[in-house]
């Protein structure tokens, strides 16, 4: 099994987190993966891209046309990182609008549930609910489970349930 | 050993690696992409075995002498820091390769091709070919944390420094690592005193040199660090790939999707300094033509000279910027003639960053854009690097420059007259203490009449928040004695000093105005003001500063000072109605961005 994911997204908005979440799942199912991460400058409130790769590879980077899927948590990103994505790769995109892409309102969401940084877990929920992503809902809520702050387990649980029942 | 896996960004397999081989004095300043590295010490410093002290230094100089001091003891030490920080750090580094060490001692290097957080995109492994010392690139997380050990091996049977220089797509990367059990070394710290080695006076330094060369001939032949091959089919006799660090991962993988693996004769070089000599030679006799693929500057091409190297200094490769792997695609495609080398399309540039909503530098900046508006901005290394947003920085250089670069404006801008421009220097409170005291000590005595404004917002947080000097607290937050800035700029011979909240926009606007009376006045001389107030990323400060709601009136005229010149990014204008509205999400009610409109239609419409 090999797959190619980037999360693209602006710095606050938890793509480090989520990026770590899908990480986890791969390593918790004994499979390779390799991830790279945008760091510094760029978190504050610029662009940042993370790559995910799964699966027996070297190195961390993304080739242009070869990701296999794309969570975009910052729509205006999408012309920046859309030639990242295979000609048959999937977006599943954060936004109001239609368009391109699988797409849903995760920011409204997440605001409904007190909190749009949850957003990145409502994507991630609409992800495996379309049967894009190699983890599934189990996978997710381990990793959640692992990685989040002990207070915050529920809260980012029901954010990813939101997405992947919406 | 156990065997556990666990997924660690490269930074934190280093850090983990650093435990397990026993270092036992670990000194860093934070910088991108290094910061990580202390970090994972500090958070695993129950796993030590044995005494361990890791100390945020206060810039790389020292932390490198504090870990080699240690290391002469015969324990087991390690500084850190990124490319620019070997820099500050250059003054021991070059004289400890004559010197050497005694305990296993590393220097772990960060480089950022790119670059990506840095000022500059310089290769350590260059500066380590001109300070004649070793240095090890992983081309993995897992990789950086398998050589620790080994390294440490190697400085200990050379007595020398090592450098392992990992590079941003390392640092951030994650990945599968193991980790083990740290075993106990058993050390206890001896100092055995030999003047003419530790304190080589020049009549010492000729046979030191001596013996460090014959040291690096040795280095380069150790059969642990010769560069790796994997052997081709045949197929393509008289040639041959190389690649070092990160770079030969993508190759890998390159190699792997075009089903070219075992096809091509490939090296990864772990040790591109001193370069093995045997690896020259059968280079030079076995291929006709090489593919050296490495970041950021041609070191292993340099001193292969091959006259088929097909790199960075023969032109075929981009001599600037990182190694992507769609360059490698290219480069690859060109050198073995694959029909159709894909285009690299061209890299679009997404949303800048900007201080973050409620940052009180922004308040600060935005005060002395305007109270002179035809002001000199020098700057300086941190978030507030990005006042240059709001048109308040207008020089950025290295850790400290920022008031020496005041005052050489003021000694060139004086020489021609009585008047001179307002010259409004800004530095944070770590950059003030890693390189500013001596800066501003030259700035009063050389009586250059300029206003330093420290930006204390009591961290390093561009970095991530690594304590500083001031607070009283210590790596991993251990309480230690504070040292207050205000005493330190009274010693420095400053006599106009004041401190003031940046949120308090008319007071610390009236401070600007008396700091440039002082400098104006016939005894006037340096005049500091501290500009105070923590960073709103930490959730202390949040909580502790009232939070208004913020509402936007309809006598808004869509001027766009308040997300232009002030640049919120909680701000922005509407389209449609060519008004302002504020992101609910993003605004955290701070409520400095009230005075900023010249109608009044920021309003605050609650407090709490
Ligand atoms: S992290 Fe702190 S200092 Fe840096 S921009 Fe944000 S609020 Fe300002
Ligand atoms: S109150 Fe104004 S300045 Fe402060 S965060 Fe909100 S919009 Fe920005
Ligand atoms: S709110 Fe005030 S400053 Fe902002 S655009 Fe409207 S009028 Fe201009």
């Amino acid at each position: 099994m090999k797959q190619q994911i980037i999360v693209s997204g602006i710095g606050g908005q938890g793509v480090l987190f989520l990026t770590r979440v899908i990480a986890q799942v791969a390593v918790n199912r004994g499979i390779p993966v390799l991830t790279s991460e945008t760091h510094g400058m760029a978190q504050r409130g610029g662009t940042v891209l993370s790559t995910i790769k799964v699966g027996d590879f070297a190195g961390p980077l993304i080739r242009s046309g070869q990701a296999d899927l794309g969570l975009l948590l910052w729509e205006a990103n999408l012309p920046v990182h859309d030639t990242l994505l295979r000609t048959d790769g999937t977006w599943v995109i954060n936004s109001a609008a239609s368009g391109k892409g699988r797409r849903m309102d995760a920011a409204q969401v997440a605001r409904n549930l007190g909190n749009t940084v949850l957003l990145n877990l409502v994507l991630l929920g609409l992800a495996v609910r379309e049967g894009v992503i190699f983890c599934s809902a189990e996978d997710c809520e381990q990793a959640i489970h692992m990685l989040a702050p002990e207070k915050f387990i529920e809260q980012n649980l029901a954010a990813f349930r939101a997405g992947l029942k919406a | 050993m156990t065997n556990n896996v666990q997924l660690l960004m490269g930074n934190e397999a280093i850090g983990q690696g650093l435990i397990e081989a026993g270092c036992q004095v670990a000194a860093a300043y934070p910088g991108t992409p290094s910061t990580e590295i202390l970090q994972a010490m500090i958070d695993r410093q129950d796993q030590a075995v044995e005494p361990l002290h890791i100390e945020w230094s206060l810039n790389e100089k020292i932390a490198f002498e504090v870990a080699l001091a240690a290391s002469y003891t015969g324990k087991r030490s390690v500084a850190v820091m990124k490319q620019v920080g070997l820099n500050v750090a250059a003054d021991p580094f070059m004289r400890t390769a004559y010197i050497g060490t005694k305990g296993g001692m590393l220097t772990i290097v960060a480089d950022d091709p790119g670059p990506h957080s840095s000022q500059n995109e310089q290769d350590t492994r260059l500066f380590c070919l001109q300070g004649r010392v070793p240095v090890l690139d992983p081309a993995s997380p897992a990789e950086a944390k398998e050589m620790i050990e080994p390294a440490f091996e190697l400085s200990e049977k050379y007595q020398m420094n090592i450098v392992v220089r990992p590079t941003t797509r390392i640092c951030h990367s994650r990945q599968n690592v193991a980790s083990g059990s740290p075993q106990p070394l058993e050390r206890r710290a001896v100092f055995e005193k030999n003047p003419t080695r530790w304190a080589a006076t020049p009549a010492f330094l000729p046979a030191m040199h001596r013996s460090l060369n014959r040291n690096l001939e040795q280095i380069a032949r150790e059969p642990a660090w010769q560069p790796r091959l994997t052997s081709g089919d045949g197929s393509a006799s008289r040639t041959a790939l190389v690649a070092s660090g990160i770079v030969y991962s993508y190759l890998a993988d390159l190699l792997d999707e075009l089903d070219l693996t075992g096809v091509f004769d490939l090296f990864q070089v772990l040790m591109p300094y001193p370069l093995s000599p045997d690896f020259s030679a059968l280079m030079h006799a076995r291929y006709d033509r090489v593919l050296i693929l490495e970041e950021t500057y041609p070191v292993i091409e340099l001193q292969l000279a091959h006259p088929g190297a097909c790199g960075k200094q023969s032109g075929d490769i981009p001599r600037e910027g990182e190694l992507t792997p769609d360059l490698v695609y290219q480069a690859l495609a060109r050198f073995i003639d694959l029909d159709d080398p894909p285009e690299v399309p061209a890299e679009r540039r997404g949303q800048r960053p900007s201080l973050c909503p409620g940052c009180p530098h922004r308040a600060a900046f935005y005060s002395i854009k305007t109270c002179f508006p035809r002001g000199i901005f020098p700057s300086d290394i941190g978030c507030y690097t990005l006042g240059m947003n709001l048109g308040a920085v207008d020089t950025v250089h290295c850790m400290g420059a920022c008031i020496s670069q005041g005052a050489g404006f003021y000694q060139a801008y004086r020489q021609d007259g009585e008047d001179f421009p307002t010259i409004v220097v800004t530095i944070g409170d770590s950059t003030f203490f890693h390189a500013g005291i001596p800066a501003l000590i030259n700035a009063v005595i050389q009586q250059a009449r300029i206003i330093v404004v420290i930006l204390d917002n009591a961290t390093t947080a561009m970095t991530g928040g690594q304590p500083v000097p001031h607070m009283g607290i210590a790596a991993g937050g251990k309480p230690t004695r504070a040292v207050a800035i205000e005493p330190l700029v009274t010693a420095c011979g400053v006599d106009f000093l004041a401190t003031c909240d940046p949120y308090d926009q008319p007071r610390f606007e009236r401070l600007l105005r008396d700091a440039d009376t002082h400098i104006r006045s016939a005894d006037g001389g340096v005049a500091v003001l501290i500009a105070r107030h923590g960073c709103v990323m930490d959730p202390v400060v949040r909580k502790g500063q009232s939070r208004v709601k913020i509402a936007i009136l309809e006598t808004c005229t869509g001027c766009g000072r308040c997300t232009g010149h002030f640049e919120c990014p909680a701000l922005s204008l509407r389209r449609e109605t060519k008004k302002a509205i504020v992101d609910v999400d993003r605004c955290i009610g701070c409520g400095c961005c009230i005075p900023v409109c010249p109608v009044a239609a920021i309003v605050a419409q609650e407090v709490s």
